[in-house]
């Protein structure tokens, strides 16, 4: 399944939205119940499957978004996965649970679980720092299906969720944001103190040491009371456009009083990814980020943040097994994986003065 | 240090988050993390939201189990303490149900306990109630059949057919 969608680069991937080369993607989603329906997460799976109905016959009658409702009985694990990968779906959504779906609209901007622990979790994904218009999408497609489904709501509580951190307007707003000046110049504790002390919560993946695999974080808001969404985003964006501010000063910090240092680590990391037999996973990710900030501060100048969001995506797992079209274990994957990202750095002009290899062919 | 997790393997992995000026930890293995939606940093893993609330919540459990709180839900049967276990409510009414604690923890997560911004729209074709409807003419006809009340049973099985928002293919 999904062979339409995994032969295309996700939009929100494409990094063509404002501020790509420092904020990968934004995403808005708003948690919904039914009304007098017991929540996802307590529910039978007769009760699932009751929502599961009332959801498809919503969205049919919605002439806003067209695409399609997949149940999880329809999937197995690698689609699962694939899914997963493209952030349509939450990490453990669909695994061994029935009574599950996703909604995916025909151009991937939007999609909707339903029966993750709320009945349904709407949300838009763009490229590069899009909040408004995040929103603007998101917030179109449930006041459609409000018109057909009635979601439970207080008037003192807001919109009732079956975690009481999402209570209220049950509006999260997160940003995916590359940040290797902040790591480089060593800021980002106090940067994840001060956007903690704002009320909004930063991840980040630690990896051995204290490197962050990437140099990948996602900010988000916190609190989902007491606020409109309106103030809800707003205050992100102020806290994101600061962000942007903060790093683009690091980067030419970096490049001001150590050029020579910072240039050598991107070309390593170029060098090791055109020529290297075996790479996991988070190597890719790690050299990438120099490849990143290298196409930012124009370093690399034949390579793109296309295709570098092209190569971060293909190369996960589920994405690499169905671009390679068969089924691999880890260490078949590593192999695989670094074929696939020799073969399309070398596609760019800088590879060209050696011989132009599709996949399969270079080795 | 040993994996969080499974106690067994040498964790790898090293998640911090800082929530409210608390920082938590978690030291996994690379399994467990994988398991647990991690091993991609790109894909945002879900931190589990449970488990600091339980720290939210632990407070508020202990003094009300205390206080001799044993308020159940109509609405699915959950009790107070039970939450501090999940940190999921499980119906709509929960939130009628244990307001006043709710109202307590709200303000420590929140630092708010009053909604502002969207309020629902009238429903043009109220499904959901349509589908509540049919639950309960389901409920009706099972125990009309329990009951051999086979006249019954029958015009429950009729209104039920003309009630539904789609013609049903299953038999009830």
């Amino acid at each position: 399944m999904f062979e339409e969608l995994a032969k295309k680069l996700t939009p929100w991937l494409v990094g063509d939205g404002p501020q790509a080369s420092i904020v990968l993607s934004t995403r808005v989603r708003l948690a919904r119940n039914l009304s007098g329906l017991v929540f996802s997460s307590r529910s039978s799976a007769a009760e699932k499957q009751k929502v599961l109905e009332l959801v498809k016959l919503a969205l049919k009658k919605c002439s806003f978004q067209k695409g399609n409702l997949v149940s999880s009985a329809e999937i197995d694990g690698m689609d699962r996965d694939f899914l997963v990968e493209r952030h349509l779906i939450s990490p453990d959504f669909m695994r061994d649970k029935d009574g599950q779906g996703v909604f995916i609209s025909n151009d991937e901007s939007t999609s909707i679980m339903v029966n993750e622990e709320d009945h349904l979790r709407i949300q838009a994904l763009k490229s590069g720092f899009q909040l408004k218009q995040c929103y603007q999408e998101v917030s179109r497609l449930e006041k459609e299906l409000s018109q057909y489904l009635k979601f439970e709501h207080d008037k003192q509580f807001g919109y009732l969720t079956s975690c009481p951190t999402n209570v209220g307007t049950g509006l999260r707003g997160s940003l995916l944001i590359h940040l290797p000046g902040m790591v480089l110049t060593r800021q980002i504790e106090s940067f994840i103190a001060g956007v903690n002390k704002a009320g909004f919560a930063v991840r980040g993946f630690y990896g051995e040491g204290s490197d962050v695999a990437g140099n990948l974080f996602q900010i988000s808001n916190q609190n989902t009371l007491g606020r409109s969404e309106e103030e809800i985003l707003a205050d992100l964006d102020k806290l994101a456009s600061q962000i942007i501010q903060d790093e683009e000063k690091a980067r030419q910090a970096i490049f001001r009083d150590a050029k020579e240092e910072i240039e050598d680590k991107i070309w390593r990391s170029y060098g090791i990814l055109r020529h290297a037999r075996l790479l996991s996973s988070s190597e890719v990710m790690n050299l990438l980020s120099a490849l990143r900030l290298g196409v930012s501060q124009s370093v690399l100048e034949d390579l793109s943040l296309p295709i570098i969001n092209e190569v971060l995506f293909l190369s996960q797992p589920a994405h690499l097994q169905k671009y390679f079209n068969r089924t691999m274990n880890s260490q078949e994957r590593d192999v695989s994986r670094a074929e696939l990202v020799r073969s399309k750095l070398a596609a760019t002009k800088n590879g060209r003065k050696k011989k132009r290899s599709g996949p399969g062919q270079e080795n | 240090m040993l994996c969080k997790e499974c106690k067994k393997r040498e964790s790898t992995v090293h998640l911090t988050q800082i929530v409210n000026n608390q920082k938590v930890a978690l030291d996994l293995c690379q399994e467990c993390a994988e398991k647990r939606g991690f091993h991609n940093p790109f894909l945002g893993g879900i931190f589990p939201l449970g488990e600091m609330l339980a720290s939210v919540t632990s407070g508020i459990v202990e003094k009300k189990a205390g206080s001799g709180s044993s308020a159940k839900c109509p609405g699915c049967g959950m009790v107070f303490a039970e939450f501090g276990k999940v940190g999921r409510f499980g119906c709509g009414q929960c939130y009628t149900t244990f307001r006043p604690q709710i109202t307590q923890m709200l303000t420590r997560i929140h630092g708010s306990t009053q909604h502002k911004g969207q309020v629902p729209l009238a429903t043009k074709v109220d499904l959901t109630s349509e589908v509540k409807k049919e639950r309960t003419l389901e409920e009706q006809l099972r125990q009309a059949i329990a009951a051999e009340d086979f006249e019954k049973a029958a015009k429950l099985r009729d209104q039920l057919k003309s009630s539904a928002p789609e013609k049903r293919k299953k038999d009830v």
